[in-house]
């Protein structure tokens, strides 16, 4: 068996990327949510170098002794992984930008269908104190669409 | 006679049709000849195997590397149903979409770049499906993550865009989980291969083997759309286009249950979490057939009884029995037709009453009959009504879930009975809504075009045959479980009772074959302790 006594730098740092990486993805914009994407991939690739044991020579029989192999497995996913997150990483850009284009802002929105239906219910709910009538605009969903703008970027509205 | 060829054609077949499809852009026409002819070979492959694999699991070990080394693929019963079921779904999804892109002229949607993706999604899907390993079944996730990604966004309109942000950062999330779980599980065993880890993960630390099966569940259970993981499916869902959303609905979540019961079955046989799974399928039945109820747009209300029925084949997972498991098995093939039968009729209501709201449609009964009766009969089957293959499917899971005889179990049964008649009301309302409230008088005058009725009549007499077929295919069900309940079948079709598959590859540096038997003897050890 390899020595499996994991760098504790290595380690820290799964911890750093990934917990930055989450911190990140919980925001609104889709660009900070593709730069905490590519932070906890980033991590998790880390994660499976650890995986793979200690570090060791290139893993080519005739040119390392095998006792001093790296593990070729943990390599070969770690690339595999990277090329699917730069894939997916152009693809995010692709979307954030496209969603830039047509509102100006790249933010995920909310479902305007479940609002719709949370408002229905409060109309139907049975009065109390006046509750129900907090949210009497008759917009319709798709002019809704284009009003919704989420917390981060109120006051400074593009023209 | 060996079939090892069979195995692969699945997955090579839409990926060369995929890059060819791509390469041949400037020529629709040429384009949706080869991905119809890729998706009936497909079909057609498909069903051999299924006929081939029911004597026996068949391997190959790809480019020769003998199993615990090179990238396996296994065909078994389960892959092979599951792969000719869906299949069948893929080519009249395709043929449908096609007749869409006809009749609408064919001037708005990107089709250079449908076609070849979609074939890469029905690649992933089958490399899933027949994946040995499990690094593998993650690059089929990708596959057909990715390519669902850019069909949901195709066209980036504005509504495509806002559900298709939701969407793909949830699958990305659902990726980088199983992503850690590979990592763990790698560290912790040594390898990827499916065979191997069945046996070295009954030798490790129970409850290290306990985080790496929490870690799996959750980033299938995001895919798969299990309760609190379930959110995302219905907002993104219902805003592609029809046949997208169709083919989303009914394969999608199916391969996240399909992973599931491979890594429950063969990898954590223990079945510690069996009890935590059953409150969870509990909670996907009820909760989300509560948002089928309170929903008016029939897109959205379909995608919740989605949801609502991934409840029923997890239950009959946790169950844990063979019999529950052959009701589940069952039950994803009749619900993977059902559902894309549905989405696909959902889309002709949509085109001949010009919208899917619920409150706006109406007396489509009168003005289109025909859609009548091509949306009454799946959406019984859906509700579980006999005599359709939807209400065996039930019976199958709740005779399972009374056979295991102790409170969870029949908690579990009660609760799906509720979920059915449920489902019941959700389509009972709209049905009403649509075709029997009286018509408003601007019923658009379309005809619907014969070339997108056809596959959605094509795909609801699929559904009535696994009806009139359901003993045979019940009996094949109950087999694939048969053998999955027992995992040594599994590891002993991979690495063959001398601890390695056929192909070769020397343990050792230098020639080996010789010193490489005394590495069979232990290994061979190995296999017969667990």
């Amino acid at each position: 068996m390899t020595d499996m006594v994991p760098s504790l730098m290595l380690v820290l740092a799964v911890g750093a990327f990934v917990t930055a990486g989450v911190y990140l993805l919980l925001e609104r914009s889709l660009t900070r949510v593709l730069v905490g994407f590519i932070l906890i991939s980033n991590g998790v690739n880390i994660l499976l170098l650890l995986s793979g044991g200690k570090a060791g020579g290139a893993p080519i029989v005739g040119v390392t002794a095998e006792e001093d192999m790296a593990d070729p497995l943990a390599q070969f996913m770690i690339l595999t992984a990277i090329v699917i997150t730069f894939g997916l990483t152009a693809f995010i850009l692709a979307m954030a930008y496209r969603s830039w284009q047509m509102h100006g802002h790249d933010e995920v929105q909310d479902d305007l269908e479940d609002r719709r239906i949370a408002r229905l219910a409060a109309r139907n709910a049975p009065t109390v104190a006046g509750s129900d009538t907090a949210d009497t605009s008759d917009l319709s969903v798709d002019d809704e669409a284009s009003e919704a703008r989420d917390e981060t970027a109120r006051g400074e509205e593009p023209s | 006679m060996s079939y090892t060829w069979l195995v692969p054609l699945p997955v090579m077949i839409p990926l060369f049709a995929a890059g060819l499809a791509l390469a041949l852009y400037r020529r629709p026409r040429l384009q949706q000849v080869i991905s119809v002819v890729a998706l009936m070979l497909m079909v057609v492959f498909s069903a051999w195997l299924m006929a081939v694999v029911d004597a026996g699991p068949i391997v190959v070990n790809s480019g020769g590397w003998a199993a615990p080394v090179g990238v396996a693929l296994v065909g078994d019963r389960l892959s092979a149903l599951m792969l000719t079921v869906s299949s069948t779904v893929l080519l009249s999804v395709m043929v449908y979409s096609i007749g869409q892109g006809i009749s609408d002229g064919n001037h708005k949607a990107p089709v250079s770049i449908y076609h070849p993706t979609y074939l890469a999604l029905a690649a992933g899907v089958s490399n899933a499906f027949l994946a040995g390993d499990l690094f593998s079944i993650y690059v089929g996730f990708e596959m057909l993550l990715v390519a669902s990604y850019v069909l949901l966004t195709l066209g980036g309109t504005f509504e495509r865009i806002r559900a298709g942000a939701i969407y793909v950062v949830v699958g990305l999330l659902s990726s980088m989980i199983f992503l850690t779980a590979l990592a763990m599980i790698h560290a912790a065993t040594g390898t990827m291969n499916l065979a191997q880890l069945s046996v070295r993960l009954a030798e490790i630390d129970p409850d290290v083997a306990l985080v790496l099966q929490i870690l799996l569940l959750l980033g299938f259970g995001i895919k798969a759309a299990i309760f609190p993981l379930s959110s995302w499916l219905p907002d993104s869902y219902p805003t592609a286009p029809a046949p997208v959303t169709a083919v989303f609905a009914g394969l999608l979540t199916k391969v996240g249950v399909y992973a599931i019961m491979r890594t429950q079955t063969l990898l954590f046989p223990s079945g510690r979490l069996d009890d935590a799974l059953m409150w969870l399928a509990l909670a996907t039945m009820i909760i989300g057939i509560l948002g089928a109820v309170t929903q008016n747009d029939i897109k959205r209300l379909l995608s919740f009884t989605l949801v609502s029925h991934i409840g029923y084949m997890v239950f009959g997972i946790a169950l844990g029995s063979k019999i529950g498991l052959g009701a589940a098995i069952f039950y994803v093939a009749h619900h993977i037709t059902v559902q894309t039968t549905l989405f696909l009729i959902v889309g002709l209501i949509e085109r001949r009453g010009g919208t899917t709201s619920l409150t706006r449609l109406g007396g489509l009964a009168k003005v289109a009959p025909g859609l009548a009766v091509l949306f009454f009969i799946p959406a019984m089957n859906l509700a579980g009504i006999p005599p359709f293959s939807g209400f065996l499917g039930k019976v199958g899971l709740l005779e399972a879930g009374a056979a295991q005889d102790r409170p969870l179990a029949w908690v579990l049964v009660i609760g799906s009975v509720v979920a059915s008649l449920l489902t019941l009301y959700a389509i009972v309302k709209a049905w009403n809504k649509a075709f029997w409230q009286p018509g408003t008088d601007d019923v658009p005058d379309v005809k619907l075009p014969r070339i997108m009725v056809g596959p959605a009549a094509a795909l609801l007499l699929v559904t009535l045959a696994i009806t009139v077929f359901a003993g045979p295919l019940y009996d094949y069900a109950n087999r694939a479980a048969t053998t999955m309940m027992d995992s040594r079948n599994y590891v002993d079709a991979v690495l063959s009772p001398e601890g390695r598959g056929d192909g070769h590859s020397t343990d050792k540096d230098g020639p080996g074959r010789v010193d490489e038997s005394n590495l069979r003897d232990a290994d061979a050890e190995e296999g017969v302790v667990s």
